[in-house]
């Protein structure tokens, strides 16, 4: 480990965001060494993880917004970690979220052990949470492509990792669309250092001028690469197959987390390199609105719950855009707020959502929504946790999809921007016309009469999802205190040496 | 800047196989053409980033873009390595398909394992 570096603020004696970092990709050479160990260290990974993010959001919420040179070597040269309390929330979202689906994956190998290949997830699903934890706490452009291709090489080994021909071809449609997202970055990221000779975040932000025409072309490149990455409507043609084909946990990864992370740089970039124009926020919004709409759509017409699950992904993605452009270019220094809190809403109701419909189609054996009222087997408890999550998705109260929704339509009220209020209200009545097709067989008792025990199809596997569905709602109602945190170290404050305790 | 220089062709020329390769990418169907496109595009990207390093003659030249494209064609390597082992194990469940149905599912675990380790080169 490199030494303790100050950051301007405080000493610390163990530099948590390397532990972040390195214990999981330690983790993941040792599974790949010893694939019948794989899940024990896995788990002793994720949880020395979780308990590194955890320190660093103490240390944070108290202290205050924290930086670190990596060995000493900082900005422009060498590589600065920065935790503030967004980059604090996508951690502990992705530690929160990943323990939870790491257990239900473990709960799922013991049952099949075969079906879960312990030997193979564990590996990929450790590079997966390097990478994104690195890129949580990048401060620099080129880190963060390097971050993004780690994290798609992790996904796409997780998609296919179920090993039929369809998963396989929807990885390589991902691994293409993923590629050539990332290739885009790249090119921007030349022309950046072209242009300015540095690629740090921070030092940027003071070069860049606002309204320079060629470096809004550089960020048109940037955005299309990144909504590529994120799925964004009308780049989304590759997410519904990936989603739905792989294996149970890790569709719920994928959903969850991975799509959050080119999400989480689209906000880096606004905060830092472009004031968003007027423009640019009418387009992302409205590609938002067309996605909740095409989603939802096409969420109605699925056929299997996973597809439908992973397409009313495409349609909560837009929801995000929405809210990020809900009061215009003006509004984005509050807007990233209800973003971000959709954000985390999304990934712990969506990985809720995926693990309750694997655990679904492991008990009924199919995952066709016409046929699932005709089982004889009734999955209660996992169907319970589907419900819960879809309520945080549609958005009702006290769930934390709710509280983002609440402070969307406000914002979008507050600055009179009635047509992304609209916007939402269509997109909410749609998914409520999805997940009530999944629902409303759920409560169909008649259809197969069977002998009908009390606990039959429950299982240790549907208590991780179900613990995920009820945190959504604990969540909600802890709203309050995550917007505070979230402005600790003021992003989208334009960051200035002052702010941030001695940057470069 | 104004006078062509190197710069400026090695930049144009790196903007034109991008420009080849990402038209590539979108219209190709065959899988390898696919792929081989990505990396024309690489290449392209590359060749800005070795721009940014050039100095006019007495300047020395700036290490950290060549560090940038060492590290991106490690990258496009890995992510090549795993695009071709996905085209190969395509290929293979297809012609197992095509010769003895049925029986694809049983070799599901050890080409898998083949490719993970290519993954991660």
């Amino acid at each position: 480990m490199t030494p303790a570096v100050m950051d301007g603020l405080m000493p610390h004696l163990i530099d948590w965001e390397v532990v972040a970092i390195m214990a999981p990709l330690l983790g993941a050479l040792a599974g790949l060494v010893m694939p019948r160990a794989a899940a024990g260290i896995g788990i002793a990974a994720v949880g020395l993880t979780t308990l590194a993010v955890a320190a660093l959001s103490w240390a944070v919420t108290t202290q205050g917004a924290r930086m670190m040179a990596l060995g000493g070597w900082g900005a422009p040269l060498g590589i600065d970690l920065r935790a503030d309390g967004l980059a604090v929330m996508m951690l502990a979202m992705t530690a929160g979220v990943g323990l939870c689906i790491s257990l239900s994956a473990l709960a799922g190998q013991r049952a099949r052990p075969a079906a879960g290949r312990p030997g193979v997830f564990w590996p990929l699903w450790l590079l997966l949470l390097a990478g994104l934890n690195g890129a949580y706490l990048s401060t620099d452009l080129f880190n963060l492509y390097v971050m993004l291709e780690v994290i798609s090489l992790a996904a796409v080994g997780l998609t296919v990792m179920g090993g039929g021909a369809a998963a396989l071809r929807a990885g390589f449609e991902y691994l293409m669309a993923s590629m050539l997202g990332a290739l885009l970055f790249l090119l921007a990221v030349g022309f950046v250092y072209l242009r300015f000779g540095r690629l740090d975040l921070m030092g940027l932000a003071d070069l860049v001028t606002p309204g320079d025409p060629a470096m809004a072309g550089v960020l048109a490149l940037m955005l299309v690469g990144l909504a590529l990455k994120t799925a964004l409507f009308p780049l989304h043609w590759w997410l519904p197959a990936a989603h739905a084909s792989a294996t149970a946990p890790a569709s719920a990864l994928l959903s969850a987390l991975v799509v959050k992370v080119s999400l989480y740089i689209v906000l880096r970039v606004g905060q830092y390199l472009v004031p968003p124009t007027e423009g640019l926020v009418l387009l992302v919004g409205l590609a938002g609105g067309a996605a909740m709409i095409w989603g939802g759509i096409q969420a109605l017409r699925a056929e299997r719950l996973k597809l439908l699950v992973a397409w009313s992904t495409v349609a909560q993605i837009g929801l995000i855009f929405v809210a990020f452009a809900r009061s215009g270019a003006a509004g984005t220094a509050e807007s990233w707020k209800a973003a971000a809190l959709l954000m985390l809403a999304h990934a712990v109701a969506k990985a809720a959502m995926f693990l309750a419909a694997g655990r679904i189609k492991d008990e009924v054996g199919h995952d066709e929504i016409a046929r699932l009222d005709r089982s004889p087997v009734r999955p209660t408890l996992a169907q319970f946790t589907f419900a819960l999550a879809a309520i945080s998705l549609i958005g009702l109260p006290p769930s934390i999809g709710f509280a983002g929704k609440w402070l969307l339509m406000e914002g979008a009220l507050a600055a009179g921007y009635w047509h992304w209020v609209a916007l939402t209200f269509v997109g909410t009545l749609l998914s409520v016309a999805v997940f009530s097709r999944v629902m409303v067989p759920f409560l169909r008792f008649d259809r197969q009469r069977g002998p009908v025990g009390e606990h039959q199809g429950w299982a240790l596997a549907d208590a991780p999802p179900l613990v995920l569905a009820l945190a959504s709602f604990g969540l909600g109602l802890g709203a309050a205190q995550i917007l505070t945190m979230l402005e600790v170290g003021e992003p989208f404050a334009r960051a200035t040496g002052a702010v941030l305790g001695g940057a470069p | 800047m104004s006078v062509p220089g190197p710069d400026l062709i090695y930049g144009v020329a790196g903007l034109g196989m991008f420009g080849l390769g990402l038209h590539h990418a979108m219209t190709a169907a065959a899988p390898l053409r696919r792929v081989l496109a990505l990396k024309i595009c690489a290449i392209g990207a590359s060749f800005l980033l070795i721009v940014a390093a050039w100095r006019v003659a007495p300047g020395a030249i700036d290490a950290v873009p060549h560090a940038l494209v060492i590290t991106g064609i490690v990258v496009m390597v890995s992510a090549m390595a795993v695009a071709l082992a996905l085209i190969r194990r395509i290929r293979a469940l297809q012609d197992g398909e095509d010769t003895q149905p049925g029986h694809t599912q049983a070799g599901d675990t050890q080409p898998g394992h083949t490719r993970n380790r290519e993954g991660r080169q």
